[in-house]
This record gives C-alpha cells, structure tokens and sequence, in this order.
C-alpha cells in the first residue's frame, strides 16, 4: 500500500512543481495547492498504513492507527488553508492593480 | 519547569488580539505596543537571568514530560536571542511611530508586528521540530502581511515571488519532518537527538539532513538567497528593518539548532555542505554588494554576506567557531536593524534611494552622518565595536578547523563590507550638497522629509539607542562573552540540552 501511496504523491509533487514553474500566476497557485496535498499524503503515508481501528478510544479495538500524523496534517492542512487564501487574494488584488498575471511580465527592474 | 517561558509568546500574543480591537485609536495602539514591547523586554531580560543562574529553563506544556508534550526550552542561545529579538523589536516600534504613516497604522500594522515577534521567539524557544514549523508559519504570515501593506505595485509584485518561494520551503519542511517521523517516530528536539544517534546517522538520516539544510537555507537566505534582495527592497524602512533583523536569523537559528542537536554524526557531509554554501553566498553576496548602487540592495547583499559568515561559523563546528557564530548573531540582528533604519532615513532625507543622487548630506545631518560611519566600521569589524569580538572567534574556530579558504574569504568578505558601506556613507554624505529633498520614493511608500523635526528626532533616537547598544557590546565585549561561551557550551555538547530536557 505504501508503494502506491507514493507513487501517488510523487505524481502530485510532479504536477506540483510543473505547475509552479508555468507562467500564469493562478496555475502557480494551483501547483502550490498539488504540492502541499502530496505533503499531506507523505505525511500519512510516513506513518505506515497499517490497519487499525480509527483512533478513538470508544472503538475499543486492538491496535488502532497513529494518531499523531493525523493530528499534524490537520495543523498543517489549515495553515495552508490560511495561506493559500491569502495568495488568492494577493493575486486578485496583484491582477487589478498590475494588469498582468503572467510572472513574465512581473519581473521588472525598480526603474519603472 | 519554568512558567515565565511562555511570556515572550503570550505577551505579544494578547497584545496583537488586544490591538486587533483598537483599530481606529492610533495613539492608544503606539502606547499599548510600546509598553508590552517593554514588558516583554523585561521578561526576556528575567529568562536570562534564569538561564545564567539556573541552568537550562524547561517548560512541559500542561505537564506533559517529554517526548509526548511540547516542550519549550530556554538554554543560554534561545534565551539571548528572544532578549535580542525583543530589544530590536521595541527599537524598530518606536522607529515605526514617526515612519510608517497614519494609512498603514490604522490598517493593523502593530498587530501584524506583534504577530510577527510571536512567531520570532516561539521559533527560539520551541523543542519540538513541529511546533517549529508552526512557529515559522506564524512568522511567515505575518510576514506576508506585513509586506504587502499598503499595497505599491512593486510591493504587490515583490510579496508574490516572497510568499511562492515561501510556500514551497514550507511545504519541504512538513515534507522533511514527515520523512524524519517515519524513519525515528519522534518529533521533540531531545528525543530525536537521541534516536537519531542510536539509529547512527547515514544513508536516510543524511538525506532528510540535506532536505532540512535545503529548507532552512531557503528560509536564511544561506547560498539560496535569490529571492532576498527583491522583496527586502519592497517594504518600508520599519518592516525591511525588523526584517533584515529577525526573519533570516531564525533560519541560522534553525541550521544551527538543527545541525548541533540532531544531525551532528556526520560532519563531512552535512557540515561540509554548509561550509561550500556559506563560501559561496560570501563571494556572491560581496559581488552583490558591490554591483548595485542604490541603498536598499547594498543594505540587501549585505544581509546576505551575514548570513554566510554565521553559517560558516557553524560549519568549522568547534567551540571558537559556535561562540563565534553566536556572538556574531547577536551583534548582526543588532547591527542590520540599526543599519536598515540608518538606511531609510538617508533616503527619506536625500529624497533619493540612488546613490549618484545624492550627497552632501553631512551639512544638514551631521549626526545621522556620523552614526552611519559608526555602523560601518561596527559591521566591518573594527576592534572597539561589536562586530569584531564574534569575526575574530569565527575566523579563528575556522583555521583550527583548517577550512583556511572559508576563513580568507570571510576576512575578504568583511572588506568588502567595509567598502560598499563607506563608498555608500562617501556618496550621500561627502560632496556637493544636492537639495532634492522635496522628491519622494514613491515605490517604497517613504514618507520624505516633509516630516516635524520632532519626528526626525524621535526616528533618530530609535537608531542612536541601537547604536548604543552595539558600541556597549564591543566595549563590554568580555561580559557578553561569559553568556555567550555558554551558549557555545550547550551547542558543542548536545549532552547538555538533552538532559536538560529528557531528566525526569
């Protein structure tokens, strides 16, 4: 299971990283968002999949799942949340006042 | 345990969410930050004293022993930093009442500046390698805010590329941390040192140690520094001053923690690694500062040649050398703070951030002219300044460690310093007298000198009182040296840090 997992996140990351060296900045945004999901994956996948019952306690089961990843990606997933909200915005406001949202045309030097 | 360590979280904490509801009320907002900048000073000062007298301070979050909690740990190096960290932060608030404008303050500028040292000093203070990222993010975001506010095109344009290139070093380090929780199943700092020795660092564990430097290279500007001179540039002087100040030193911090405590076993490749990438972003950094003629990249390239020297510090690895590099940094967080404050009141004074524009600035301010210099020859390294005590010891832990063309291009590295700065003080100061005061830098959002004489006072006041600060650490150079000796103590032998945390 863990060799298709990652194989599976290596496929995000590759979607990642092609997207976030394209031109059109919303495609950037799009490539961060693959990135941290195969992140996310990684961080399950790392753990090991074991079977278990879900980590809760009423469940009284033998062995349950780590709990500790899950708890980490929940973190992880809403700062990135936070963030990629924060770089939707910058863009919508970047495109109004710029015009452009080809990274190309962003480059400039500080004479203009 | 030791409660007071969760103060110089919590205070700018409440004070962020207390400022949140002051938006409109200007002057109560400057009264609220500068008096919890205070208090928090004076905390900091007490962990200190703490740590000096008592040892390492633990605090087990809701008495959790380690591993299972979060633990928060103050040895000798965290404590002064968050002591740094909240000196310059007062300084840099202070500088921001007569700089920043009415339009950013009214928009949650304090609040951002308080979220902004939260994140600086959990990043200091935390042991766990997760809390640490979390801390990070809390830096970065407000960071992110922070830049962006006012919202110049070039500002709008630079926040971009700083936020992308951020995102993706996040991401590798959930990624690097995930990789270093399948192989040891640890998070805190102490029992991941322990695991990680017993497991005997080689073949995984120096990957993740690689992808660790990667991230954390990318987060000091270490050697990956490409996005550092444009969106440093970006700001206004009060955000690129605490900036140049906290930001790329919590990435050293990281590299040194990370690489003193933790990944330790196998100095040929993790530290000898550091060692290249610190040569490197010496030499690119002093070409940087020497190509560019206009203020804020030269401030800029001279952030990034710091870098390097620190990283080199902790790449020769031996007691002189981490002394060094701790002395170093302590004096650079000062002195870039001072510096980037000096810097943008030259430009709101010559109306101008290009050099071939300006001149003669010594007529009308003498003493800003005069405290510039002072700054220089303090970066530089000359001997009664702060500067030279930590360049000595790096430089000499560096040819124990026989890396002896690290060690020329660090002494190199500190004339180009020297240079770039002087020609900068020569061109804005020496000279005929040039009266294009009335133009402003529209780009950087610097409010010219149209300012009150008052407010010109009060801006240099903020500069003169680091200024004093740097000129007491060179003098009193022996007293920081008892602190910093034990800071080195604690980084040579991880023993020390571990047990401080793991005794039951």
């Amino acid at each position: 299971m863990e060799l298709y997992m990652s194989l599976a996140i290596g496929v995000l990351f590759t979607v990642g990283v092609y997207l976030v060296l394209s031109k059109s900045l919303l495609r950037i945004i799009l490539g961060t968002s693959f990135l941290t999901h195969g992140v996310h994956l990684l961080l399950l996948t790392m753990s090991r999949l074991k079977t278990g019952a879900a980590p809760l306690l009423g469940e009284k089961a033998d062995a349950y799942v780590d709990p500790l990843p899950q708890a980490l990606i929940l973190t992880s997933i809403v700062i990135s949340f936070g963030v990629t909200s924060f770089f939707f915005v910058l863009a919508y406001k970047a495109y109004q006042k710029l015009g452009t949202d080809d990274m190309e045309q962003l480059r400039g030097s500080d004479d203009e | 345990m030791n409660n007071t360590l969760v103060l110089p979280l919590l205070i700018p904490l409440c004070t962020a969410v207390l400022l949140v509801f002051l938006k409109g009320r200007i002057m109560a907002q400057r009264w609220v930050s500068g008096l919890s900048g205070l208090l928090n000073a004076g905390v900091a000062a007490l962990i200190l004293y703490q740590v000096k007298t008592e040892g390492i301070q633990t605090l087990y979050m809701s008495g959790w022993v380690p591993p299972y909690g979060i633990t928060f740990v103050a040895d000798m190096m965290a404590a002064l930093l968050v002591l740094t960290t909240s000196v310059i932060g007062w300084f840099c608030l202070i500088f921001s009442f007569r700089s920043i404008g009415e339009e950013r303050e009214s928009h949650y500028y304090y609040p951002l500046f308080q979220f902004l040292l939260v994140g600086v000093s959990g990043s200091f203070l935390t042991g766990d390698i997760f809390n640490l990222f979390v801390c990070f993010e809390v830096m970065l975001i407000s960071s992110y805010a922070l830049i962006v506010l006012g919202g110049t095109k070039l500002q709008l344009r630079e926040s971009i590329k700083y936020m992308l290139i951020n995102i993706l070093s996040s991401a590798l380090f959930v990624a690097a941390v995930a990789y270093l929780y399948g192989v040891t199943g640890a998070l805190n700092m102490a029992d991941l040192s322990v695991r990680v020795a017993e497991a005997g660092q080689g073949g995984v564990l120096n990957v993740i140690a690689i992808l660790f430097m990667i991230v954390f290279a990318l987060k000091a500007g270490l050697f990956l520094f490409f996005w550092l001179p444009g969106s440093y540039g970006a700001p206004p002087t009060a955000i690129t001053a605490i900036f140049a100040a906290l930001l790329t030193k919590v990435g050293l911090y990281a590299l040194v923690r990370v690489f003193t405590l933790i990944f330790y076993h196998d100095h040929a490749v993790t530290h000898g690694w550091i060692g290249w990438m610190a040569g490197a972003t010496m030499a690119l950094g002093a070409f940087g500062a020497l190509a560019y003629k206009d203020i804020p990249r030269i401030l800029n390239y001279n952030i990034i040649i710091s870098v390097g020297f620190i990283a080199f510090g902790l790449a020769s690895a031996n007691k002189d050398a981490l002394d060094g590099a701790v002395f170093y940094l302590l004096h650079d967080m000062i002195a870039k703070a001072l510096l980037f404050i000096l810097g943008g009141m030259v430009i709101s004074a010559a109306g101008t951030n290009k050099l071939s524009e300006m001149g003669g600035l010594i007529r009308r301010h003498p003493v800003l002219g005069w405290m510039f210099f002072a700054t220089a020859l303090a970066i530089a390294g000359i001997p009664p300044l702060s500067g030279f005590a930590g360049k000595l010891l790096i430089v000499r832990g560096g040819f124990e460690a026989e890396q002896y063309v690290l060690a020329a291009l660090a002494v190199a590295s500190s004339f180009i310093v020297l240079y770039s700065l002087i020609r900068m003080f020569m061109a804005a100061f020496w000279g005929e007298e040039r009266t294009k005061a009335s133009a402003s830098v529209e780009d950087t959002g610097e409010t010219s000198s149209t300012h009150a004489s008052g407010g010109y006072r009060l801006r240099l006041l903020s500069g003169a009182g680091l200024l004093v600060l740097v000129i007491a650490m060179g003098i009193g150079a022996e007293w920081v040296l008892g602190f910093v000796t034990e800071a080195g103590e604690t980084l040579t032998q991880p023993a020390i840090y571990i047990d401080a945390v793991l005794k039951e």
